[in-house]
């Protein structure tokens, strides 16, 4: 949470809202954002770290792990209507790549924004071309893009 | 304002048969995983930390914005 909470701006200034789940108690979240996390980003977590102490929201996201009782690392990005354009699950040893979520909001905000008429091929990164489905494209991506 | 007491507030999804309140021990009900790209995401309202503060948080009160939502297995593990 640390990461994230470290790109805070970065999300914000592309009008993102993040929120964290975890099974413990928002009282726990207190301590953990003071004790630990306060000393490793400037001024703490700055977004609403929420408590699923049964894991019915992880449930419902598909996260949760019974066994364990945990909600195992997922990541979902929500457009402005509430509807999940990406969804990443990971098992707990590994963390995440901010950078690729990144990457993705902005891909999908690119998309909203041109009203579907652009999409973002493969490795596309802002400033890189995009492409216009349409008749014009079929068989004809080769001469638009190049990896 | 999250009510803040001894008992262990936890987290529901809004229109969710499972709200603990009404939810007799016995009774055991399968959750279904809901979340699917390109489909609505399942609204929830859960108890919440905030900068020093405890308030509550509801996923639908963010409609007409971006949401990152992070999922991560527990505070104070090492990843």
């Amino acid at each position: 949470m640390s990461a994230v909470a470290d790109q805070f701006d970065r999300f914000q200034k592309l009008g993102v809202e993040i929120i964290s789940v975890s099974v413990d108690s928002q009282f726990v979240h207190k301590v953990w954002d003071e004790e630990e996390l306060q000393k490793m980003v400037d001024g703490g977590i700055p977004f609403p770290m929420a408590s699923d102490g049964s894991g019915e929201i992880g449930k419902v996201y598909g996260v949760y792990d019974e066994a364990a009782g945990v909600d195992i690392r997922g990541r979902f990005i929500i457009d402005p209507d509430g509807i999940i354009q990406a969804m990443e699950v990971l098992t707990p040893a590994v963390g995440r790549n901010l950078e690729e979520t990144f990457r993705q909001v902005q891909a999908f905000q690119l998309v909203r924004e041109s009203n579907g008429s652009e999409a973002t091929p493969s490795g596309w990164t802002p400033g890189k071309t995009t492409l216009k489905p349409g008749p014009d494209l079929v068989g004809k991506v080769w001469k638009v893009w190049k990896p | 304002m999250a009510d803040v007491g001894c008992g262990r507030p936890t987290g529901s999804v809004v229109g969710s048969k499972n709200t603990p309140k009404e939810t007799p021990l016995v009774q055991k009900e399968e959750t279904v995983m809901q979340a699917h790209v390109g489909k609505k995401a399942p609204d929830f309202e859960a108890p919440a930390y905030l900068k020093g503060g405890f308030t509550s948080v509801k996923l639908s009160d963010y409609l007409g914005k971006w949401v990152l939502l992070c999922f991560y297995p527990g505070d104070f593990t090492f990843v």
